[in-house]
């Protein structure tokens, strides 16, 4: 065969193509948790949470999460009578070590712990320039922390103000939903310690979890329903005043 | 016909620049296919527009909180005592914490030439610390006892934002600096007093 030096250097990457094609092969194959036997979510009850911070420390130890950034914190309401649209909400340091003494006072106080709602239609995700954050099959919303540029989108775009940059990564960050937990048959590290059972892990493709009983034959709400993200933080007894 | 031919023919004669220009696009497009190859992930695209690895490396991280199952294989004593009181839905890591300690970190493997090109571009994130948990090695992971005293009190102080039915003292009036143990088991423990003691002042209503 004759091959002019031209011929050579058009099939040479030709060459390189397919081959690399060939190594690819198929794609991997998932683990053995099959994904889309669920559809995970969160059961939020606010009667029960005490604001100990008991969620708040579990998550920064179960994810390194760093100081003075949070993928779960706790914040307390106080809401006059009068001071409906107008509450007064604090927070300190996520509520991780607890909050100072509330005196009986006018109005009345409860605590909302906050976290990624893991939205079905998630603001987040949609804004990602480069595929780095993306909504799992089984309904969590993840960081492929090695594909992102750091660029803060997503940071903007939730309304939830869950993500933050990751300040040695210089990587977005968020809740994970405790997928290297849940995908093992663990609960969450937030649910695990709370001591009320404030939180409930939910699996909303599990026709034996407690969650559809519960959505059933309770009122339930999730934060900012007008903003259509299909949030899946479920919240009982979410006060109206609660942004 | 013939003159049609003969016309065409004159005419690609003189195109020999358009050609070449053309094969340099298709060169440069076999150059963008292998670069590409390259530097999209194989499993980009997999499950949607993100890489479907990544999942599979979430879900790596270590587990620190053993969860309550665990805890109880081996406690199942603690695990007793506990369904009967008050504590009973209380798991074991709300208190006693997530019982572990970082390993040292095992040397990373180098990559091949290509991956050691793109590590000097964007260096690689920090691989997890590595862990050893209370459960997987209990005579090396030696848990701290918690302090009653901060660990009690951060869920039990009176305060009028706290749900009205959760028992609730006043540390400084009901115990003045006596550890909660003394007077209750925190694994299950009793409102009000405990084998006949008087009740403290201050104490859960």
């Amino acid at each position: 065969m004759n091959i002019s030096r031209r011929h050579l250097l058009i099939l040479l990457p030709a060459a390189a193509v397919a081959w690399k094609f060939v190594e690819a092969g198929t794609p991997e194959a998932s683990p053995n948790y099959q994904m889309s036997d669920h559809w995970w979510g969160m059961l939020i009850n606010i009667p029960k949470c005490i604001g100990c911070g008991n969620c708040v420390r579990a998550c920064q130890t179960e994810n390194d999460v760093p100081d003075g950034n949070f993928r779960t914190w706790v914040e307390r309401y106080h809401v006059t009578d009068t001071e409906m649209t107008n509450p007064e909400v604090i927070s300190p340091d996520g509520g991780k070590e607890g909050f100072p003494v509330a005196q009986e006072d006018a109005g009345k106080y409860f605590f909302v712990p906050k976290m990624c709602n893991h939205c079905a239609d998630s603001p987040c995700t949609q804004v990602c320039p480069v595929g780095a954050t993306f909504i799992s099959p089984d309904g969590v919303v993840l960081v492929d922390q090695t594909y992102c540029l750091g660029c803060g989108y997503c940071v903007q775009a939730c309304p939830y103000g869950c993500r933050y940059l990751h300040p040695t990564k210089h990587v977005a960050d968020k809740c994970t939903l405790c997928y290297h937990r849940i995908t093992k048959g663990l609960t969450t590290a937030c649910c695990e310690a709370c001591p009320t059972g404030a939180r409930q892990l939910a699996d909303l493709k599990n026709p034996n979890d407690p969650i559809h009983e519960f959505l059933k034959t309770h009122p339930v709400e999730v934060l900012k329903p007008q903003m259509a993200t299909g949030a899946k933080a479920y919240y009982f007894g979410l006060d109206g005043s609660v942004r | 016909m013939a003159v049609r031919r003969q016309r065409l023919m004159s005419g690609l004669k003189d195109a020999g620049h358009l050609f070449r220009f053309a094969g340099l696009f298709v060169v440069a497009f076999l150059v963008f296919l292998v670069v590409r190859a390259y530097v999209v992930p194989k499993t980009f695209g997999q499950y949607g527009h993100y890489r479907g690895a990544a999942m599979g490396e979430i879900a790596q991280h270590p587990v620190k909180f053993a969860g309550h199952q665990t805890c109880e294989t081996c406690h199942s004593d603690i695990a007793d005592t506990k369904t009967k009181g008050a504590h009973a839905h209380v798991n074991c890591e709300a208190c006693h914490g997530a019982l572990f300690q970082r390993m040292p970190a095992p040397p990373q493997p180098k990559g091949n030439l290509y991956q050691r090109f793109v590590a000097l571009i964007v260096p690689p994130l920090p691989p997890d610390t590595p862990i050893l948990l209370h459960a997987d090695d209990p005579a090396t992971v030696v848990p701290e006892k918690p302090d009653t005293l901060v660990l009690c009190v951060r869920c039990h102080t009176a305060s009028a934002a706290k749900p009205k039915g959760f028992p609730q003292v006043d540390p400084t009036v009901h115990m003045g600096g006596v550890p909660c143990e003394t007077c209750h088991n925190p694994h299950s423990p009793t409102m009000g007093s405990d084998a006949g003691a008087s009740p403290a002042p201050g104490g859960a209503k």
